[in-house]
C-alpha cells in the first residue's frame, strides 16, 4: 500500500489513506495546533432479540465518521463529523482550530510524516464473514429461550445477542499510523419468575472479543439453568434488614463494584476534575494489603481487550495497586499531558463522536488463598452477595451496588436468600476493609459508560471478604 | 440535502429493489459544547450528527430494520437491502403498520429558533459561570462537572404512503455540579441543570445561584439512623420515581409481561383519589417538546391517572391495535417499536379532602425526611416488581431545623408510595423532566450509617 494509490480524495476503509491523512494534519499543524489526531471509524454492527418463541427484532445499524483532536498547549478541541471527505474532514480541522482560538501559529511539536502503516487488522479481515449469521443467532437464541421455560412460573424469557464489528485508523502528528479491526459479540438471558404476590428477576451476561466462532461455542443449556435457579432462589425471599455487617462477594461480576468503587478513581480523568482521593497517594497504602489490583487489555478474548488504544497505542498491564500499595494511574494522551502520569494503551471512547479518555479495560483483583467456604466461615452475621447488579457512584466516591442474589450468612454458613440489598459505601474506606481474598479469581464482561461513552470491559475478583459494610434494606 | 430531497433519494431507491413499503425517520444535528476547568477551556467539542433509521415491509408484511448515517446513493440502498433482510426475521407474532394518525395535522410549537453562538462565547459564558460559583463560598474548590452546550436539530418522518412531517429546533443547556470541601469532613458535591431553546433563554445566574445554594447546604451534615421516616419528596424526586416506573402505564411493558398493570388495569384504583398525573409532551414549559413520535403520530396530552385510577395507557401503533384503540404519539421507531412518556404533569386532584394539608415542606415543625434528588436509578429501580431501593441527597427535618444527611439510601414499592400519600402541595414546581408539586409519603425505610 502506498499514498500513490490514491484515486480520490476520500477516506477508504482497507485502503491506504497516507497521503490524504497527512494533508489533514499538516493543514492543522500549520495553522499553530500542537497536536493532531484523527480517529476514523466504520461500524457494523448487528442486533437480535427473542422473547418467549419469538424473534422479535433484528437490527443492523452502520456507521462511518471521524473525530478529530488538536491540543494546544494543555487546552483540546474536538470536532466529531460523518463527512469522510477531504472537504469535511478539513472543514472539521478548521473548527477545531477556529474553537481553540489559536492566533500564534508557532508549534511545540513538527509533524515529520506518518510513520509506516501499523496494521493490526491483518488476521482479522476474514471476521465479519465468520460471525454467526442471522439465522443461526436467531436458531440458538430461541433454543436459550426455550430451555428457559422449565416452570409456569416463568412468565418472561429473552435472550438477546448483539455483535458490534469495527474498523478504525488511527493517525496523528506524532507519527502514530494505525488501523485495526475490532470484534465484540455478548449474549444475554434475562426471566422473569411470578407466583401471587411474590416475583423475581434473573439475569446474564456473556461477551467475548475476537472471536466470531465465540457464540457458536456458547453453551446456552448451562447458561438457562443458572439464570433460572437464580430467578428461582430468589422468588419468595424476604426483604434484607438494613444494617452494618461483613459481606464476602462472588466473584467474576462481584468485581463491579472494584471497578466503580475504586478503578474510576484511578483513571487519570478524575485526577484532571480533582475528584479522586487518591491523587496524591502513589506508593501509598489505600487498601488492605491482601489486595493486588490490575487492569490490563492483553487478556485473549476478553471483552475488554485491546489489540492497540483508540490512540494507537499497544495496551499495557497495569499493575494498579500491589499489596494494598498505589502503583499505578491509567492514563490517554491527555492524562499525560495535564497529569504527568504516562500513558498506558487505555486512551478509549464509545465511536468516532467522543474523544478518547483515560479508561479500565479488564480489571481485576488478583487471586488470593483462601477458597469460598473460608470466606464464608469466618462470619457469623452477615451477607453473602451471589449475585451483584448495577450501581453508581457520587461525585464524592460514594458508591451504591444492588446485589441481585444475596443470602444471608449465620455461624459461618449459607441461610435464606435475601433480596432488595444494596451495598453503599465509598472506596477509600472500603478497600482497607477487604481482608480476604478466594483462589478463584473468574472475569465477567459488561459495558462502562463513562465520559468518553460506552466502552467494552470485564471486570473480575475471586471471593473476597468486606470486613464491615452498609447494606441498605428494609 | 434537505428533507424533501432524502425522500425522494429513499422512494427511488425503494422503487429500484421492488420495495413497496417503508418510512424512515431522520435526524441531523449541530452541536456544540464546552467544559472549563479553573478558568482554563478543558474541552471544546462541535459535532456534526445525521443518522436515518429505514423500515422496510416485505410481501409477507413483516418489517425490517436498519439505521444509517451514509445517507450516499450507495449508504441508502445499502440500508434498504440490510432492511430487506431483517424483513425475513420480522416478528411473525406481532404485526406493524404505519400510524393510522400519521398524516394527521400536527402541532409545532412556535418558538424562537436560535443562531448560534458559538464556541468562543459559550466558553466566555461557562468561565464566567465557574468563577462566579468558586467565589460564592470559600469551601467550594472547584466545578467538577461543568458543561455549557447549544444543539441545532431536525427530525423528519416520512412513509411510502405520502406521510411527511419535519420540523427544527434549537436547543441550550447549562450544569453546574460544585465540590465543596472543609477539614475534617467528606467533600459534598450537588449541582444546578437549566434549559433553554438558546443560551440567552437559560437564567445562568439562577444556576449559579441554586448550585451554590445546594451545595453549600450541604456541608454540615449528619449521618441519619436507619429506620422508617416520614417523606417528603421534592417535585423533581417524585418526577424520577413516577419516571422510574412509568412502564405502569406503558402498553409495550404490559404485553412483554415486565409491567406491573396488565390489560385490564384501566379503571383500577392505583394510588390515592387525590393523584392526577398526566403526559403533556406539548406543554409550553417543555424545552425538549416534538410535535409528532418516531411513527409520525401527533404528540398529544394524556391523563394516565385520573383521581387515583389509571385512565390510559401510552400506546405506539402496534400496541393500539392490541388494545383495539388509537396510538397516543409515544413511540419510538424501531424493528420492535418502544414507548415512553414525554413529560410528566402531577398534580392534586379535585377530590383531596382527606389529605393532611398541614404538610407543607416551609412550615411543617414534625420530624421528616426531605429527599431532594434520587440518584443511581438504572441500578436501583427494579420496575418489572415495583421494588427501589436509591440513594439520595437531602435534609433530616427535626424541631423545624434541617440538617444535610451524610449519605442514605431510600427503599420502598411503588404500589404502597401510590397508597400512602398523605399531602400533595399547592405549589407545583417547574423541572428539567416535567411539573409537580412536593408529594408527601406516610412511612418509607431508609438506611443510614446509623
Amino acid at each position: 500500500m502506498v499514498s500513490a494509490s490514491i484515486k480520490s480524495s476520500e477516506i477508504r476503509f482497507g485502503e491506504c489513506n497516507k497521503k490524504l491523512l497527512e494533508e489533514v494534519i499538516f493543514y492543522g499543524i500549520s495553522l499553530g495546533a500542537d497536536f493532531v489526531e484523527l480517529f476514523i471509524e466504520n461500524s457494523d454492527n448487528s442486533s437480535v432479540l427473542a422473547e418467549e418463541d419469538f424473534i422479535t427484532n433484528v437490527s443492523p445499524s452502520f456507521s462511518k465518521g471521524a473525530g478529530i483532536r488538536i491540543f494546544k498547549d494543555k487546552r483540546d478541541g474536538f470536532v466529531s463529523t460523518n463527512d469522510l471527505s477531504r472537504h469535511g474532514l478539513m472543514r472539521s480541522i478548521s473548527q477545531a482550530i477556529e474553537m481553540l482560538d489559536i492566533s500564534k501559529k508557532t508549534n511545540k511539536l513538527i509533524f515529520n510524516g506518518l510513520e509506516k502503516l501499523k496494521d493490526y487488522s491483518k488476521s482479522k479481515i476474514n471476521w465479519l464473514n465468520e460471525v454467526p449469521t442471522i439465522n443461526e443467532v436467531s436458531e440458538k437464541l430461541l433454543l436459550s429461550t426455550k430451555s428457559l421455560k422449565k416452570d409456569k412460573k416463568v412468565v418472561v424469557r429473552k435472550g438477546s445477542y448483539a455483535r458490534n464489528w469495527q474498523e478504525v485508523i488511527i493517525a496523528s502528528s506524532d507519527g502514530t499510523y494505525a488501523t485495526d479491526i475490532r470484534l465484540h459479540q455478548t449474549v444475554g438471558l434475562n426471566i422473569i419468575a411470578n407466583d401471587a404476590q411474590y416475583r423475581s428477576n434473573g439475569s446474564r451476561r456473556f461477551g467475548s472479543h475476537g472471536i466470531p466462532n465465540e457464540f457458536r461455542l456458547w453453551d446456552h443449556e448451562k447458561a438457562s439453568n443458572e439464570v433460572y435457579e437464580s430467578s428461582m432462589n430468589m422468588l419468595y425471599a424476604d426483604y434484607v434488614q438494613a444494617g452494618q455487617m461483613p459481606v464476602v462477594l462472588a466473584n467474576k461480576f462481584g468485581g463491579v463494584i472494584f471497578h466503580e468503587a475504586c478503578g474510576h478513581l484511578l483513571e487519570t480523568t478524575q485526577i484532571e476534575r480533582g475528584t479522586t482521593p487518591f491523587s496524591d497517594k502513589l506508593n501509598e497504602k489505600i487498601a488492605h494489603e491482601s489486595v493486588t489490583a490490575i487492569d490490563e487489555g492483553i487478556s485473549e478474548g476478553s471483552f475488554g481487550s485491546l489489540s492497540i488504544d483508540d490512540e494507537g497505542m499497544e495496551p499495557e498491564k497495569s499493575i494498579l495497586i500491589k499489596d494494598g500499595i498505589l502503583k499505578k494511574f491509567l492514563s490517554d494522551r491527555a492524562g499525560e499531558l495535564r497529569t504527568g502520569h504516562k500513558r498506558t494503551g487505555s486512551g478509549r471512547r464509545q465511536n468516532y463522536s467522543f474523544a478518547a479518555a483515560s479508561r479500565m479495560r479488564n480489571t481485576y483483583i488478583a487471586k488470593g488463598e483462601f477458597t469460598k467456604e473460608e470466606l464464608i466461615n469466618s462470619i457469623s452475621d452477615g451477607l453473602y452477595c451471589k449475585s451483584m447488579g448495577g450501581g453508581s457512584v457520587g461525585a464524592t466516591g460514594q458508591f451504591n451496588f444492588a446485589v441481585e442474589e444475596g443470602y444471608l450468612i449465620k455461624n459461618g454458613k449459607l441461610t435464606k436468600p435475601v433480596k432488595g440489598a444494596t451495598l453503599i459505601g465509598d472506596a477509600k474506606e472500603v478497600m482497607p476493609k477487604i481482608s480476604m481474598c478466594g483462589n478463584d479469581l473468574e472475569l465477567a464482561p459488561g459495558f462502562c459508560g463513562s465520559v468518553s461513552g460506552s466502552v467494552n470491559v470485564t471486570v473480575g475478583q475471586p471471593h473476597i471478604k468486606v470486613d464491615s459494610i452498609t447494606v441498605g434494606g428494609r | 440535502m434537505n428533507p424533501t430531497e432524502i425522500t425522494t433519494q429513499i422512494s427511488t431507491a425503494a422503487n429500484i429493489l421492488n420495495i413497496d413499503k417503508w418510512d424512515y425517520g431522520a435526524s441531523f444535528s449541530n452541536d456544540y459544547s464546552v467544559q472549563v476547568d479553573r478558568g482554563a477551556a478543558k474541552q471544546l467539542k462541535a459535532s456534526q450528527k445525521q443518522v436515518i433509521t429505514l423500515r422496510v415491509w416485505n410481501k409477507d408484511n413483516l418489517v425490517g430494520i436498519t439505521t444509517t448515517s451514509d445517507l450516499s446513493e450507495t449508504g441508502i440502498k445499502k440500508a434498504l437491502r440490510q432492511a430487506n433482510i431483517a424483513s425475513e426475521f420480522g416478528n411473525k407474532n406481532e404485526f406493524t403498520d404505519f400510524s393510522p394518525l400519521a398524516k394527521d395535522p400536527i402541532h409545532i410549537k412556535e418558538v424562537d429558533k436560535k443562531n448560534p453562538l458559538g464556541i468562543k462565547k459559550l466558553l466566555k459564558i461557562l468561565r464566567e459561570a465557574e468563577s462566579k460559583l468558586i467565589d460564592s463560598h470559600e469551601a467550594i474548590k472547584s466545578i467538577p462537572y461543568n458543561g455549557l452546550s447549544e444543539s441545532f436539530y431536525e427530525r423528519i418522518y416520512a412513509n411510502s404512503d405520502g406521510a411527511f412531517r419535519n420540523y427544527s429546533k434549537s436547543q441550550a443547556a447549562i450544569y453546574l455540579y460544585a465540590r465543596a470541601e472543609e477539614k475534617d469532613k467528606k467533600p459534598r458535591s450537588s449541582g444546578s441543570v437549566k434549559l433553554g431553546y438558546g443560551v440567552e433563554d437559560i437564567d445562568i445566574e439562577s444556576c449559579i445561584k441554586e448550585a451554590a445554594k445546594k451545595t453549600i447546604a450541604h456541608l454540615d451534615y449528619s449521618s441519619i439512623k436507619t429506620d422508617k421516616y416520614l417523606i417528603c419528596l421534592s417535585p423533581e424526586a417524585f418526577l424520577t420515581i413516577m419516571n422510574a416506573f412509568s412502564s405502569i402505564f406503558n402498553a409495550r411493558s404490559i404485553i412483554d409481561g415486565v409491567s406491573l398493570s396488565d390489560k385490564n388495569s384501566i379503571g383500577e384504583l392505583i394510588s390515592i383519589p387525590a393523584l392526577n398525573i398526566y403526559d403533556d409532551g406539548l406543554n409550553d414549559k417543555n424545552i425538549s417538546s416534538a410535535p409528532f413520535d418516531g411513527e409520525g403520530t401527533p404528540t398529544k396530552k394524556l391523563i394516565l391517572i385520573n383521581k387515583g385510577k389509571l385512565e390510559n395507557f401510552l400506546h405506539s401503533e402496534s400496541t393500539a391495535k392490541i388494545f383495539n384503540t388509537i396510538p397516543t404519539g409515544h413511540a419510538g421507531l424501531g424493528s420492535k417499536v418502544s414507548v415512553s412518556p414525554d413529560w410528566l404533569v402531577i398534580e392534586k386532584s379535585n377530590e383531596c379532602s382527606d389529605l393532611n394539608k398541614s404538610l407543607v415542606h416551609t412550615n411543617y415543625q414534625g420530624d421528616f425526611v426531605y429527599i431532594e434528588e434520587l440518584n443511581a436509578i438504572h441500578a436501583g429501580v427494579k420496575a418489572s416488581q415495583g421494588s427501589f431501593s436509591l440513594p439520595f441527597e437531602g435534609w433530616l427535618y427535626r424541631n423545624g431545623k434541617k440538617r444535610s444527611i451524610e449519605s442514605a439510601t431510600v427503599a420502598g414499592d411503588i404500589k404502597y408510595l401510590l397508597k400512602n400519600i398523605i399531602n400533595i402541595e399547592n405549589e407545583k414546581e417547574l423541572t428539567t423532566s416535567g411539573i409537580s408539586p412536593h408529594v408527601w409519603i406516610n412511612e418509607l425505610s431508609i438506611t443510614g450509617d446509623e
